[in-house]
């Protein structure tokens, strides 16, 4: 399963959109799709605990969490680090 | 005296900061190793050493970087987050650097002496306190015995913090064998020049790494060692503002690492229960409030001190001393409740003393603080100087 498939599984569970996250492009802005920011929360802490990872201060901003491509490559990035 | 040693180590050209880095990874990595053993963090002073860390107090004329004091203390708390007892050692070793090096009253042997600290990257220690005064450091029974053109001193120091480690050991005594207690100078002894009789270990609840042992200090050096400045003006207006800024510092980094800890042993509980805020999440709110009155405090006296440094009149003042006293007992207690609310929040995975949420080591180290120099003792004195103090 790649990243960006693992990131659409923990939205469809926490981030509390209108739609499926399938129905999203990865560029689509999910704060538009229905994210509150209650829920990025949710959501980074689960993309957390499903990569085994921890997002350091700076990348804690709400544009790592606007869409799916742009969590997919912060998780990407700190994999690689970690690597 | 010794003659001027080759020097093999080449100046290690890094920025500060790598340095520093590169230090606190190494403390870090044998911090618990340390702690187990209760031995003196070598590889950590080593490393001091090759980076030319030890003589970075000393002004760039005598060979030094000249770092100020909220430097130093930076670097102390970056040492003492991975290592307490490295942190310690480096914050006693400048305190007596900077005893030296600020009181130096135009000698050149002691000016000569003091650049051999950055050029040969000496380790300097301290031996203040002597059995049967009472633990009162501006004390002293032990004299500057006077033989030809040079002195002999005998001391029996029930502590001197890494002293068998150390290059250079600085030493209080009366000025000579008519002096008052109080009538005292301060000696540097090379450990070429003295001989440590151990007389008791250092097997301790934390703070395990300084290997403050005691010893019968017998030492006979060049007369010229004596600093002709009173120990009481050297005391004021440098051991003790250094000692009190640096330690706090580094105590300051052990709470930041207790709080670190906390917080990622929070995070890692709100992953495995997702929508709900774990019950650990608020007390680390009361943790980092705590920890943010901490830098503060520590900041402003900081502050003050680096800008009273060269006004020797304001530094020797009842109103800074006061507050440089309380800074000692107010930062100990500040590390001393965050230990105590980092094990609240990690619970027993905090209480072990493996795995990644461990506070264990911290949590011990963090109790010595209050009695390195007892709290009580520092509020005794502060309370004398009130009584004389003017609004």
């Amino acid at each position: 399963m790649s990243a960006v498939d693992t990131v659409r599984r923990v939205l469809d569970t926490h981030a509390k959109l209108k739609t499926s996250a399938a129905a999203l492009t990865e560029d689509d802005d999910l704060y538009a799709a229905g994210m509150t920011s209650h829920a990025s929360v949710n959501v980074m802490l689960a993309v957390e605990d499903a990569f085994d990872i921890e997002f350091p201060d700076e990348l804690l901003t709400k544009t790592t969490f606007c869409s799916i491509r742009s969590i997919s490559s912060a998780v990407e990035g700190l994999l690689e680090a970690a690597a | 005296m010794r003659m001027p040693t080759t020097i093999t180590a080449t100046k290690d050209a890094r920025p500060l900061a790598e340095r520093v880095a590169h230090v606190a990874d190494i403390a870090a990595r044998y911090a618990g190793e340390v702690d187990a053993a209760a031995r003196f963090p070598a590889e950590a002073v080593d490393a001091m050493r090759t980076t030319g860390l030890l003589g970075a107090s000393l002004p760039t004329a005598l060979g030094g970087e000249g770092l100020t004091l909220g430097e130093l203390g930076s670097i102390a708390a970056k040492l003492g987050a991975a290592c307490s007892s490295t942190g310690m050692v480096f914050a006693m070793h400048h305190s007596q650097v900077l005893s030296l090096s600020r009181h130096l009253g135009g000698s050149a042997s002691l000016a000569i002496l003091a650049g051999r600290i950055a050029s040969e990257q000496l380790l300097l220690a301290s031996a203040t306190t002597e059995l049967g005064i009472g633990g009162d450091v501006r004390s002293s029974s032990c004299f500057v015995d006077l033989e030809g053109d040079r002195v002999r001193l005998i001391k029996n120091a029930p502590v001197i913090s890494y002293g068998s480690e150390a290059d250079l050991v600085l030493v209080t005594a009366r000025r000579n064998a008519d002096s008052a207690p109080s009538d005292q100078v301060l000696v540097v002894c090379d450990a070429a020049n003295l001989t440590l009789e151990a007389t008791g270990g250092w097997d301790t609840l934390g703070l395990r790494g300084t290997a403050s042992m005691g010893y019968k200090l017998n030492a006979l050096v060049s007369a010229d060692r004596v600093i002709p400045e009173a120990y009481e003006a050297i005391s004021a207006e440098t051991m003790l503002p250094v000692c009190h800024v640096l330690w706090a510092s580094v105590w300051l980094g052990m709470a930041r690492a207790l709080v670190e800890t906390s917080r990622q042993y929070v995070r890692s509980a709100a992953r495995r229960s997702i929508g709900s805020v774990p019950p650990g999440a608020t007390k680390l709110v009361d943790l980092i409030a705590e920890l943010e009155r901490f830098e503060a405090l520590v900041d402003g006296l900081t502050a003050r001190t680096e800008s009273l440094f060269d006004d020797r009149d304001a530094l020797g003042g009842i109103g800074y001393q006061v507050s440089i006293n309380n800074l000692k007992v107010t930062a100990s207690e500040l590390v001393a409740q965050v230990a105590v609310a980092a094990l609240a929040i990690t619970g027993i995975s905090g209480y072990r003393n493996d795995g990644q949420y461990s506070v264990a080591r911290i949590f011990r180290d963090a109790q010595g603080a209050a009695l390195m120099v007892h709290n009580d003792r520092i509020i005794a004195n502060t309370a004398r100087l009130i009584l004389v103090q003017k609004g």
